[in-house]
């Protein structure tokens, strides 16, 4: 029994082993796919986004042969160092904090982030001391939510697993105002849901722009990303997926 | 162990550790108040209020903590103008506030259900000898019954304290920083799995300590009945 | 009302989605109940055992896991758990990786906590069966391991199925708990019916009564096996 137990483990860490060689003509990229317009869903459920049609535009530069895997943000760094996919293209912004565990390729864009609070709030300032008393939300693990522990200290901050439920409280009143990638912001505030709230506030630029993320180990495949991203740009495809979404350039150089 | 880590999130750690206790303590609390109605509801002669009383504590029983979460949080999201014409929303937007709802009509099922068991448990020959000292059933129950029952019921209750001690980290899934939601966000912010593993340790040991007192408690309240 | 229509099953209602959702709930708990039952015997033998150090393991093992938070568990298993076996793989064989569903982590997370507590049945039903029992098997000449599945099991089963039944229903609640992490569960996929709708209140309400469902026919079949084992036992009541 237990030798049987132990040649079916061999077996199975062989078949495993066996399964990948890192030629990269097979590349898994990790997305969260509840990011509109950036990576979110069809209603035919498709993944479809900026994210999306850039990774796909890389990947056949790289010729490489790419399947998606949809992931939770919360544990999409530790699925990428788990081993579940190679590369995450899921608006990830560059910065130092995850800087320590993966590695980014160059980025491919950059866009500001606003805050966003109901119509007639009566915000007009969004600095720590015109806010003071008021709750904050943002989705959790993602770089507006340092922002604003960082700097909002003693604000009441409210962080969700998904930028939907950040949405949704604000809607309810749970939170006066949210602060999020303002592109994204943008594009919840045409949806009839939407129609509560507004931007308050001036744009305000966080981080280094968003890149790929893969694993420490991988610096070979981190830098045919960040070429392929070059050449998307040099050849005008990158300009042509940028309009389909954006009447302005989101490119970073 | 990483110390770098340790040093910025242990005292936030040990913040949610005292959310996580608040919220148990209060939930508890308010749950033992609302247990015995229903306890008594269910034992009631009353067909109807039998009945209601038994279905309460079937469908609490039967769902998930975590639905019954988000079913309050997010249902009380939607009906905000209500709540505001009734004056109740400034509770129902706090999102501590709703997980002790929740945790309250959730533990006050179980508790009844334990409270009820240890009522039935009580010898009969008790309650009919106090009869036959002319008691009237009201005192017969305040004097006789409900302290013997108590009795019956500590055990239980410790492990439904234990239960909803571990049933609490679902805050952390609506936003409230108790134990489990400062440690997700420190995994989410260091990808230090350390964290997740002195969440474990910490809530073991508050497990442990129930465990100790109710076994020091059980073994001081039951001296008179204990056989030398 | 419109409420309804959006139970329907067609492109725009959520019934074959919640119906997907539910089925993946009862595959998670089905799949989930040998696996859990297996495990929590060998712990209940641990405990039971002559050697000292298997004791101390398998009552350590069950201290853990009962008094840990299944969230925890659940998340302690599904990235610690992912993060060591990857690091076995590539101790092993350098440079390669290996996967695990979400499904398999759910599973082995369930499991455990399902261990802990089924071998403090298993092992209240062990007490439940009398020595003697042993003992008329050993001079009917079977071996210890004939013994056991002929003699013991059958017994074990029996004594054990109240307080496993109860810790089915127990299973069947925590699967909602695995939502948080990347499985397609009802609750998840009510929880994305509710973002695209809008109507929190009647989803979860909904998924709430699935739920109560599943637990209500889930009585009625413990009840049914019951019976069955009970027959030819003796008890009237």
């Amino acid at each position: 029994m237990l030798k049987k137990l132990a040649l079916a483990a061999a077996a199975f860490l062989a078949i495993a082993a066996q399964a990948e060689a890192k030629d990269w003509s097979k590349i898994r990229i990790g997305t969260e796919g509840a990011y509109p317009p950036f990576n979110f869903f069809d209603s035919d459920k498709q993944l479809q986004g900026f994210d999306i049609d850039i990774a796909k535009a890389v990947c056949d530069k790289l010729k490489a042969e790419c399947t998606f895997v949809a992931q939770d943000w919360d544990g999409i760094i530790p699925a990428l160092q788990a081993g579940k996919f190679d590369a995450i293209f899921a608006s990830m912004s560059i910065t130092d904090e995850r800087k320590k565990v993966v590695d980014f390729s160059r980025p491919y864009y950059n866009t500001p982030s606003a805050f966003i609070a109901a119509k007639g709030s009566g915000i007009t300032d969004v600095s720590a001391d015109a806010l003071k008393g008021k709750t904050l939300g943002a989705q959790s693990s993602t770089i507006q939510s340092g922002y604003l522990e960082q700097n909002y200290p003693g604000f009441e901050l409210k962080l969700y697993p998904t930028q939907d439920e950040v949405y949704l409280d604000l809607a309810s009143g749970r939170i006066d105002a949210l602060f999020v990638d303002k592109v994204v912001g943008l594009d919840w505030l045409k949806t009839t849901d939407g129609g509560c709230c507004e931007v308050v506030g001036k744009d305000i630029p966080l981080g280094g722009g968003v890149g790929a993320a893969v694993r420490k180990d991988d610096a070979d495949l981190r830098d045919a990303i960040s070429k392929a991203i070059l050449e998307i740009k040099a050849d005008g495809t990158y300009d042509k997926l940028n309009a389909k979404y954006f009447p302005f350039s989101i490119w970073i150089d | 162990m990483n110390f770098e880590v340790l040093q910025e999130y242990g005292p936030r750690m040990l913040a949610g550790l005292v959310v996580t206790l608040e919220l148990v303590a209060i939930s508890i609390v308010c749950g033992a108040l609302l247990a015995v109605p229903i306890a008594l509801g269910r034992m009631s002669r009353n067909k109807l209020v039998s009945r209601i009383a038994f279905a309460y504590v079937y469908a609490v029983r039967g769902t998930p903590l975590l639905a019954q979460t988000f079913l309050v949080y997010y249902g009380a999201g939607q009906f905000r103008p209500e709540l505001q014409a009734v004056g109740l929303w400034w509770l129902f937007k706090d999102a501590f506030f709703c997980c002790v709802l929740t945790f309250t009509l959730n533990t006050a099922a179980y508790q009844a259900e334990i409270y009820r068991g240890a009522i039935l448990a009580v010898p009969r020959g008790q309650s009919e000898a106090a009869m036959s000292l002319g008691l009237t059933p009201r005192a017969i129950f305040r004097m006789v019954v409900a302290p013997q029952a108590m009795l019956l019921a500590l055990r239980p209750l410790g492990n439904e304290i234990i239960l909803m001690i571990k049933g609490s980290s679902v805050a952390a899934i609506v936003t409230v920083f108790d134990l489990m939601g400062v440690t997700r966000l420190a995994y989410s912010r260091t990808f230090d799995f350390q964290v997740y593993l002195w969440a474990a340790v910490l809530y073991l040991v508050m497990v442990e300590i129930i465990r100790r007192v109710w076994d020091h408690l059980e073994h001081r309240l039951t001296r008179h009945i204990r056989h030398a | 009302m419109d409420l309804i229509r959006l139970l329907s099953f067609g492109p725009d209602g959520w019934g074959d989605e919640l119906a997907a959702g539910t089925w993946l709930t009862i595959r998670l708990a089905v799949a989930t109940l040998p696996f859990g039952l297996l495990l929590g015997l060998l712990v209940a033998l641990a405990k039971r055992s002559h050697i000292r150090a298997l004791r101390v393991v398998g009552n350590a093992y069950t201290t853990v896991f009962r008094g840990l938070p299944e969230l925890l568990t659940i998340f302690i298993v599904y990235f610690g758990g992912q993060i060591l076996l990857q690091r076995i793989v590539e101790f092993v064989s350098p440079g390669s990786s290996v996967e695990v569903s979400g499904f398999v982590s759910g599973m082995i997370a369930l499991g455990v906590v399902f261990s802990a507590y089924s071998s403090e049945v298993f092992l209240g039903a062990f007490r439940g069966i009398s020595r003697g029992q042993w003992e008329a098997s050993r001079s009917l000449g079977l071996r210890p391991l004939a013994t056991m599945r002929l003699v013991i099991l059958p017994q074990l089963v029996r004594l054990a199925l109240p307080g496993l039944a109860n810790l089915w229903l127990i299973l069947l609640k925590d699967t909602s708990l695995v939502s948080v992490i990347a499985i397609d569960d009802l609750l998840r996929v009510t929880g994305i019916a509710v973002r695209v709708t809008k109507q929190p209140f009647f989803f979860f309400g909904v998924a709430c009564l699935l739920y109560l469902v599943m637990s209500m026919i889930s009585s009625i079949g413990i009840t049914a096996i019951e019976r069955r084992l009970g027959r030819g036992h003796g008890r009237t009541a």
